[in-house]
């Protein structure tokens, strides 16, 4: 009896033990004033107060409320704008439609870094330049990357509506759903590729060659000694861009959707974040914007906690 | 065997990068070009004959709907966001960061939780009560409403500090026997330390400020304090119903906006690639 509530309760206790206990110092020896450090301490904690909790707070309480459109006060409905965003068909869709692109998103621009990476740690000559050429397009932000690719997919210039055409196919990006869905994750692969490859080949670079000299020795199939000896040594930082890419799919292609769904979300595909803007600035549902906000800030944190678990495991037995 | 040329690799190589680099090839040279060459003869490959004088047009006429900004301002805004954010984030996250690993004192345990805990959250999940916030502060349309909001993540204070803790101790211990204080220290050890790892964070942290677009984009409903992010948006809201549309000055504003950092990020490789995959660990 004494035993389970002690396991029930032991991660949170610890928890709190470590969050109250005296800090394991970062430094052998530390100064020892009692308000300097709040002085250092200030300007970082008053912006992230003011920016980052403040909203963060109102997020979750606007959430259980239901804005009057006129602004005359809320009225408190508990959990009717989760129940309405979770339950309506529309958001399920969109919802498929996110799953849907994060998974191809982070797939392909994983797989084409790593391929382009191993690639590139093999060869000796031009490997600089490789990695030049592909970092430059790793600073491109994401709305020009999005207006590349809608040039690229424009019904007069575009090439790729040429060569769609030359199928016999008609491409209508931004006004057939499923063409928008291609170049939106065409584009946005694009654009995270160079992330990847500079990772993965740093990756492979620190390597030692001692260790790939035993490898080679132990098995001379290429191939093979790929999945049994370099990939396992890989698995850290690919793990860590496994999590990067979800977060960049699911956030930070906002620009990109933005800029070719071009305000016309009607007959196109959109993630949750960009239906959490479209709610709360286009259709002023300031509660049902902030539900969903809430829902992806939990989608987040589970994200995250399944990263610091495999980062702690990898402190433990790596 | 890596010394061996390898022809199949390098072909891979090859066409991948042609694959990546070749949309901004062709924006480039595509901008340089009038709308008409460019509505009858596609995309181009080479350069034209015109890019001066669209870019001109571009960077000095009188755009938008009160007729306030030009290109130029534009990217003026673009690089007060780029600049003064990440000059913000390095004095603000080396200052919290000096703290945490440096000091001891009550509630250092719970004040890093408070820090890092904004790391979990990405500022496009909370946008709306942000907006609100900024609104009640009365900070919307000013550099300041621009910059303040994304300063509050942690990413700066997590690489000054994870840099601090590789700072040798005997440093520190050798100051306290020359009589140093904390802020002496700081000045005259800390700082000419940290020289690379402040370039390496100041770069990375100007291309991020410069490409922001969601934000700068609810912030600023005043022209004069549009981004180039924010131009962009707006030249292809003006697309719709046009005859021949202006490709080349659409092309032009991106070319302006994505040179500035890509050539940051060419020039200084090495201190961003090592800022980036050093500090992520």
């Amino acid at each position: 009896m004494t035993d389970a509530t002690q396991t029930a309760s032991g991660p949170i206790r610890r928890w709190i033990a470590r969050a109250t206990a005296r800090p394991e110092p970062a430094k052998r020896v530390q100064f020892d004033r009692p308000l300097l450090p709040w002085l250092f301490l200030a300007p970082q904690l008053a912006v992230i107060f003011v920016f980052f909790y403040w909203p963060s707070a109102q997020a979750i309480s606007s959430s259980f409320y239901i804005e009057d459109p006129f602004g005359f006060g809320a009225t408190f409905v508990g959990f009717d704008n989760y129940t309405d965003a979770l339950g309506s068909a529309e958001y399920r869709h969109i919802a498929g439609f996110t799953a849907m692109f994060t998974v191809l998103v982070t797939a392909f621009s994983l797989g084409i870094g790593l391929l382009l990476a191993v690639k590139a740690d093999q060869v000796i000559r031009a490997r600089s330049t490789y990695r030049t050429a592909l970092i430059s397009v790793y600073a491109i932000a994401p709305p020009v990357a999005g207006l590349i690719g809608m040039m690229l997919f424009d019904q007069h210039i575009g090439p790729f509506v040429k060569l769609a055409a030359w199928f016999g196919l008609d491409m209508k990006v931004g006004l057939n759903y499923f063409d928008t869905a291609f170049a939106m994750i065409l584009v946005s692969v694009w654009k995270q590729v160079p992330y990847n490859f500079i990772f993965i080949l740093s990756g492979l670079q620190s390597i030692p060659q001692s260790v790939r000299e035993a490898a080679l020795i132990d098995c001379k199939n290429g191939a093979r000694r790929f999945f049994t000896a370099i990939l396992p040594l890989l698995a850290p930082t690919a793990f860590f861009l496994l999590i990067i890419n979800i977060t960049y799919a699911l956030f930070d292609t906002f620009a990109v959707i933005d800029v070719m769904v071009k305000d016309k979300a009607a007959n196109n595909p959109i993630t949750l974040v960009y239906k959490v803007y479209l709610d709360g600035f286009r259709g002023n549902d300031i509660g049902g914007s902030s539900a969903q906000s809430v829902i992806l800030m939990l989608v987040v944190l589970v994200l995250t906690l399944v990263q610091f678990r495999w980062l702690e495991r990898r402190v433990h037995y790596g | 065997m890596m010394n061996r040329i390898r022809p199949l690799d390098h072909l891979i190589l090859i066409l991948g990068t042609l694959f990546m680099v070749m949309p901004v090839v062709v924006a480039m040279m595509t901008s340089t070009h009038t709308a008409v060459e460019i509505h009858t003869g596609g995309l181009q490959l080479l350069p034209g004959n015109d890019g001066y004088e669209t870019y001109h047009t571009v960077l000095t006429r009188q755009g938008g709907f009160t007729g306030q900004v030009t290109g130029a301002r534009m990217v003026m805004n673009s690089l007060i966001l780029g600049l003064g954010f990440a000059a913000g984030k390095i004095v603000l996250s080396m200052a919290a960061a000096y703290a945490l690993v440096y000091f001891r004192f009550r509630f250092a345990t719970l004040m890093f939780w408070v820090i890092f805990t904004t790391l979990l959250l990405p500022l496009e999940v909370r946008i709306m009560p942000s907006y609100q916030v900024m609104s009640q502060l009365g900070l919307l349309n000013s550099y300041t409403g621009l910059i303040l909001p994304l300063l509050a993540s942690a990413t700066g204070t997590f690489y000054f500090r994870q840099f601090f803790k590789s700072i040798p101790d005997e440093l520190l211990e050798a100051a306290r026997i020359d009589g140093a204080g904390p802020v002496k220290f700081f000045i005259d050890v800390i700082l000419p330390l940290s020289k690379t790892m402040m370039a390496a964070i100041f770069i990375i942290m100007f291309v991020y400020g410069w490409n922001q677009y969601l934000w700068p984009m609810l912030m600023t409903t005043d022209e004069r304090f549009f981004t180039l992010m924010r131009g962009i948006k707006q030249i292809l809201q003006v697309w719709v119903g046009s005859q021949i549309p202006d490709y080349n000055e659409a092309f032009a504003l991106a070319v302006l906006a994505l040179l500035p950092p890509v050539l940051v990020v060419v020039v200084f490789q090495r201190w961003f690639i090592k800022g980036l995959t050093e500090s992520d660990k």
